[in-house]
């Protein structure tokens, strides 16, 4: 059996991907399965019927008291005042230069409670960004070792409840139970698909996970790894933390302006983004798809048009969906237009792509 | 996993079958297994000359790009078009239909330092 390094963490589902047969690769100072039975088969899986992800490493950030919604509005984007008890929003934290820190997930959970949902790589970098500018009248806590968590992703997600007579609502977050543990339940995810995010007790880890695996068996869900997680984000072109956001890319230059409320009276950030807003962000963050049969691209590799180099990947893959190569780069503004022919770099070659709009992949109607 | 007996394996995990002095060039099953579903060869030109263990071709999966070396010295004088529309044959049949190219060898004396099945299998722990 290989060993795992010792210094890297291990959410509470360790064994069970062992178990299952999982190859482990390193992620942001984690082990994390990387894929199962493949990450095409698991690709396909999420986008034809069901499949399970172990979210265990995603942080948790709780923020409560009277002044936690007033607070929060200054550390981050988008508008925490649009949120009714019990919704969610994507919305990012920025540092002064409108760099940033993280992208995530807040919800209210009570007319006083907020829950932060944010990148396994960013919990320490958050707390350490959030601690310092906390006030008396709020409530921070890192609940991050707290918690397990899943994501139920596919177009036959929602199968899964039924036979346990608990649908969880589309809009709202939901309490539902299951294994005889409290599950906490948002309609969301990061794949392109109808699906769930859940979070519960860390020390129900193990028998929710098998509870939800029973409850799949009859739909054929599959256990998924990180290498379809990219695969299946990069065709719904949600960003990667870490790869195609950062501390030197802003939500202007990312795609994200929709998630940022610049009539906010005040936030970290602000200054910057009106001050970038007033001439346009110099690079913007494109979709890409390759016109024909091509090697997988990758981030990093150069981008150009007019004979030059324009941009460089920060993400790509080869789109299990699409048959062709796919990626988010940053380009120069002149050359970020869907409809933008740009060519690829790969080991010397020159592979034709074009700017898509975002994003490349759309599931299918529900029914 | 699967190490035919009539082969002779580097350990960089190539395996290469001879032919009086044509030798066929893939990658193990090991291998295949490791890099998962290969979505892409990039082969080289017939008639071009490589080193031992120079990078000869890639193969690449959803996940990475892996270089492929040259088990001998020799001159490319075919290579696996099949694998242009249907890369995964590397998977599915490594030994046969997923075959990468064929070299003229240079010199026979280099497959001295190849190892032989038993050796390839205690390296992969098979």
């Amino acid at each position: 059996m290989a060993s795992y390094p010792a210094d890297l963490r291990r959410t509470p589902l360790f064994q069970e991907h062992l178990k299952l047969g999982a190859k482990m690769i390193e992620f942001g100072g984690w082990t994390m399965p990387v894929f199962y039975a493949g990450i095409m088969a698991e690709h396909q899986a999420v986008r034809n019927r069901v499949g399970i992800f172990d979210i265990s490493h995603m942080g948790q950030i709780e923020v409560s008291g009277t002044a936690a919604a007033n607070w929060l509005n200054t550390l981050l984007t988008n508008n925490l005042e649009k949120l009714s008890i019990g919704e969610g929003q994507y919305t990012l934290m920025l540092n002064e230069r409108g760099g940033i820190i993280d992208d995530l997930i807040v919800y209210r959970r009570t007319e006083t409670g907020y829950l932060m949902v944010v990148n396994a790589a960013r919990i320490a970098q958050d707390y350490a960004w959030l601690e310092p500018h906390s006030i008396p009248e709020i409530r921070l806590v890192n609940q991050s070792e707290q918690y397990a968590a899943v994501a139920i992703q596919g177009p036959l997600s929602v199968e899964l409840f039924k036979p346990i007579g608990q649908l969880p609502s589309r809009n709202h977050l939901d309490e539902l139970q299951i294994a005889g543990t409290n599950l906490l339940v948002a309609r969301t995810g990061y794949t392109g698909e109808d699906g769930f995010e859940i979070f519960y007790s860390a020390s129900a880890a193990v028998a929710v996970w098998e509870r939800f695996l029973a409850l799949g068996e009859p739909l054929g869900i599959q256990p998924c790894g990180l290498g379809a997680r990219d695969t299946l984000r990069l065709e719904a072109c949600y960003p990667l933390n870490g790869a195609d956001l950062s501390e030197s890319r802003t939500p202007l230059e990312a795609g994200l302006g929709s998630f940022v409320d610049l009539e906010k009276p005040s936030f970290v950030g602000r200054e910057a983004l009106l001050m970038q807003k007033k001439h346009g962000p110099e690079q913007r963050l494109v979709a890409l798809k390759v016109h024909d049969r091509s090697p997988p691209v990758r981030p990093h590799y150069s981008l150009f048009a007019a004979e030059r180099q324009i941009g460089e990947l920060t993400s790509g893959t080869l789109s299990p969906s699409l048959g062709v190569g796919i990626g988010l780069g940053y380009v120069e503004a002149g050359f970020a237009r869907p409809g933008q022919e740009i060519e690829i770099d790969v080991r010397g070659r020159k592979f034709p792509a074009t700017v898509e709009k975002k994003p490349l992949y759309r599931k299918h109607a529900s029914s | 996993m699967l190490v035919p007996d009539d082969l002779k394996y580097s350990e960089t995990h190539e395996w290469i079958r001879l032919d009086g002095e044509i030798g066929t060039v893939g990658i193990t099953d090991h291998a295949q297994t490791e890099l998962t579903d290969v979505v892409y060869v990039e082969l080289p030109h017939v008639g071009a000359k490589f080193e031992q263990k120079q990078a000869i071709a890639v193969v690449e999966s959803v996940k990475a790009a892996s270089d492929i070396y040259a088990p001998v010295t020799g001159e490319v004088t075919d290579t696996n078009t099949a694998l242009e529309n249907n890369p995964a044959l590397v998977n599915t049949d490594p030994y046969g239909q997923g075959w990468l190219f064929k070299l003229k060898l240079a010199a026979l004396d280099e497959l001295a330092v190849l190892k032989d099945p038993a050796a390839y299998k205690a390296q992969i722990g098979a």
